[in-house]
């Protein structure tokens, strides 16, 4: 049981490579913390920092209080996951189970015990005489979530414990996880690229990019509130569309239709006319009436369905916008990676209900919903706003 | 035909192939061991008969070698320095080779070159110096002055055998060793190890065959019974006049001789093999 703190901690390896920028971190006692990001972005350099199988180039990260950093690994009584479940080919479950146990030279009846214990817990009882080769994916995942759990460590440090799994299992597993976390109530580190992972899971979550943390919150801050364009593209599935944008007075022109600024929004701007990014989430577009019964043309367009995807509870339907060459800021393009090439289209995902009759090539008659509106700054990716 | 034949089973004409081929390559590589062992049972009038089934079998030339101080001699000091320069070149050999995967440092690959310039230079090019530095070191004619340069010249192959194998065993196996609360040795010796077992044997093998078969160290570096190793000593054999070739001994020597690697080639090959099959990290 102990609290992670890590400040100003870096990590820049002896070519050059900067893994990690000067990071300060703190992670509650108890708490199921994530790291979530693309790969490379520095999170498992994170864990291995936190874990101490790398030594950072600058700062100091403390566990309960006490400084570990330059602590061997096997002296800060922490306990790893790994993405390969790294458990050892050549013992059994109990075995491997044991083996850190044997290391802290436990008496034979306690290792027993707390074996007995951790293998009941994770359902491994009937197979402690198997060996890790007649094991499924699942069963090796839980003798390496058993090998943690009996050390009763200070903290759990889960290196994307799940991706070797399939979808099914994934989700099955990543319950179990959290229902485990709970139970023990142990600080835990959950490093994994998966958005969804990091959403149902986390109590708060760290969102790395290039070796800096983007923006740490709650799932729900980054979700709602997202701190710039990678941390809004980044969490949430469908992904969010991204426009180009300008600012007239108190409405907002999009490349397919215009819409008043919602107030919280415009509050806060500087008046006048601004290039802005505009983010929709696909469900915030929603199916609109025939345009005979439009009271205003507020937000709704035509388009034609490009993709219509039928997920049984919901409908995805990408539609394709003309952009105009000149709209385009280049904050949008670095977060879309798209290159520059004349006039372009864009694609928009809209999240309609699962009673849409809407096939690829169909005519739709669109709307945005100006409550879910976030805008962002067309140079620094910045979001605009409150 | 190859055409018409079930998906699954190896064609007529291939199995024919594969089984003609290794029969003519065994018999090849079989027929002198063969023609020694049909040598040393014969008794002495027979040596010379020209026939490969012995007419009379007798293990005469077994019990003469055997009653001369010499051979049994030179068998022990054979085991014994086969066996110790193998557990020091599998035991450097294991240690420079995890050194050499695991640990980044400056000329790495330096090292590995060096090591295999080493195996290629021609060991009768030391012969004259090292029999020089011996006598004055007091090394020649002992068993260390056979188990260095056995060593010496055995540990690149150790060390380069040895890395292939290391090479395979992911690094995630370590660390978790390690942050199971293992020091650096005990995750060596608790978990690389026993995965590295058949490349520790291949090593083994390897190197013993080396030491027990070497001839020229032996001959060059020994004068005496204190360390003289059995191919040295088989030269040294003489008959019951110096007009008789003591061709009866020297046969049955030297299926003494090839009995002992043979048996441990036989065995570690097993081991070999059941090591690479039980040590599958993924499946």
């Amino acid at each position: 049981m102990a609290e992670i703190v890590l400040d100003r901690v870096a990590k820049r390896y002896a070519d050059g490579t900067e893994a990690l920028k000067p990071t300060s971190l703190s992670i509650a006692d108890g708490e199921l913390f994530v790291l979530v990001g693309p790969s490379g972005c520095g999170k498992s350099t994170l864990l291995k920092l936190i874990v101490g199988l790398e030594r950072p180039s600058a700062g100091t990260v403390r566990v309960g209080g006490e400084i570990v950093t330059d602590r061997d690994p096997k002296d800060r009584n922490m306990a790893m996951v790994f993405q390969s479940y790294a458990i050892y080919p050549h013992m059994t479950v109990r075995e491997n189970l044991s083996f850190p146990l044997r290391l802290a030279r436990l008496s034979r009846s306690e290792i027993d015990e707390r074996v007995t214990r951790a293998a009941a817990l994770l359902e491994l009882d009937g197979l402690l005489e198997r060996r890790p080769a007649a094991l499924s994916g699942g069963q090796r995942q839980r003798v390496a979530m058993g090998r943690a759990i009996v050390r009763e460590p200070a903290a759990f440090l889960l290196d994307e414990p799940l991706s070797n799994l399939d979808a099914r299992l994934r989700m099955q597993m990543r319950t179990e996880l959290a229902r485990l976390q709970r139970r023990l109530g142990t600080t835990t580190v959950y490093v994994t690229h998966d958005q969804t992972e990091a959403m149902t899971l986390g109590e708060r979550i760290a969102l790395l990019r290039h070796g800096q943390i983007q923006q740490l919150g709650t799932p729900r801050e980054l979700y709602q509130r997202p701190a710039n364009l990678f941390v809004a593209g980044f969490i949430g599935s469908p992904a969010i569309n991204l426009l180009p944008a300008r600012i007239d007075g108190e409405r907002l022109l999009l490349p397919m239709a215009d819409l008043p600024l919602p107030a919280g929004l415009y509050g806060d701007l500087p008046p006048g006319i601004r290039d802005v990014i505009a983010g929709i989430r696909p469900q915030h577009i929603a199916g609109a009436g025939p345009e005979a019964d439009d009271t205003n043309s507020d937000g709704r367009f035509e388009a034609r369905a490009d993709v219509v995807e039928w997920l049984g509870s919901e409908v995805h339907v990408q539609v394709e916008i003309p952009v105009p060459d000149a709209h385009w800021p280049s904050a949008l393009r670095h977060a879309l990676e798209t290159g520059s090439t004349g006039a372009e289209r864009l694609r928009v995902t809209a999240r309609l209900g699962s009673d849409t009759r809407a096939r690829e090539g169909d005519s739709l008659r669109l709307a945005i919903d100006p409550g879910g509106l976030l805008l962002f700054d067309p140079d620094t990716g910045e979001r605009l706003g409150d | 035909m190859s055409a018409d034949a079930r998906p699954g089973e190896t064609p007529f004409w291939d199995r024919l192939f594969w089984r003609a081929g290794s029969l003519l390559v065994i018999v090849y590589a079989l027929l002198p061991v063969a023609w020694i062992l049909s040598l040393s049972l014969k008794p002495a009038a027979d040596l010379a008969d020209g026939r490969f089934i012995p007419a009379r079998i007798s293990l005469e030339h077994y019990r003469a070698i055997f009653a001369d101080a010499q051979f049994p001699a030179a068998l022990w000091n054979s085991i014994g320095i086969a066996a110790l320069s193998t557990l020091l070149a599998v035991v450097l050999g294991m240690l420079a080779a995890y050194a050499i995967v695991r640990l980044r440092f400056r000329g790495r690959g330096l090292m590995l070159a060096a090591a295999l310039s080493i195996a290629m230079f021609p060991p009768v090019a030391v012969i004259g110096p090292l029999f020089e530095l011996w006598r004055t070191l007091g090394l020649y004619d002992t068993w260390p002055g056979l188990i260095l340069p056995y060593m010496t010249f055995t540990l690149p192959l150790a060390i380069w055998t040895l890395a292939a194998f290391f090479r395979e065993i992911p690094w995630d196996l370590d660390q978790a060793a390690r942050v199971d609360g293992a020091t650096p040795l005990q995750a060596f010796r608790h978990v690389i190890v026993p995965l590295a077992a058949p490349g520790v044997f291949t090593a083994a093998i390897l190197v013993f065959i080396f030491a027990w078969n070497d001839f020229l160290f032996a001959a060059a570096l020994t004068s005496t019974n204190a360390a003289r190793t059995v191919p040295a000593a088989i030269a040294f054999f003489t008959g019951s006049s110096r007009f008789e070739l003591p061709t009866g001994s020297i046969a049955a020597a030297s299926v003494v001789v090839t009995l002992p690697v043979t048996a441990m080639v036989l065995i570690f090959q097993r081991r070999i093999v059941a090591g690479l099959t039980a040590g599958a990290v993924k499946g």
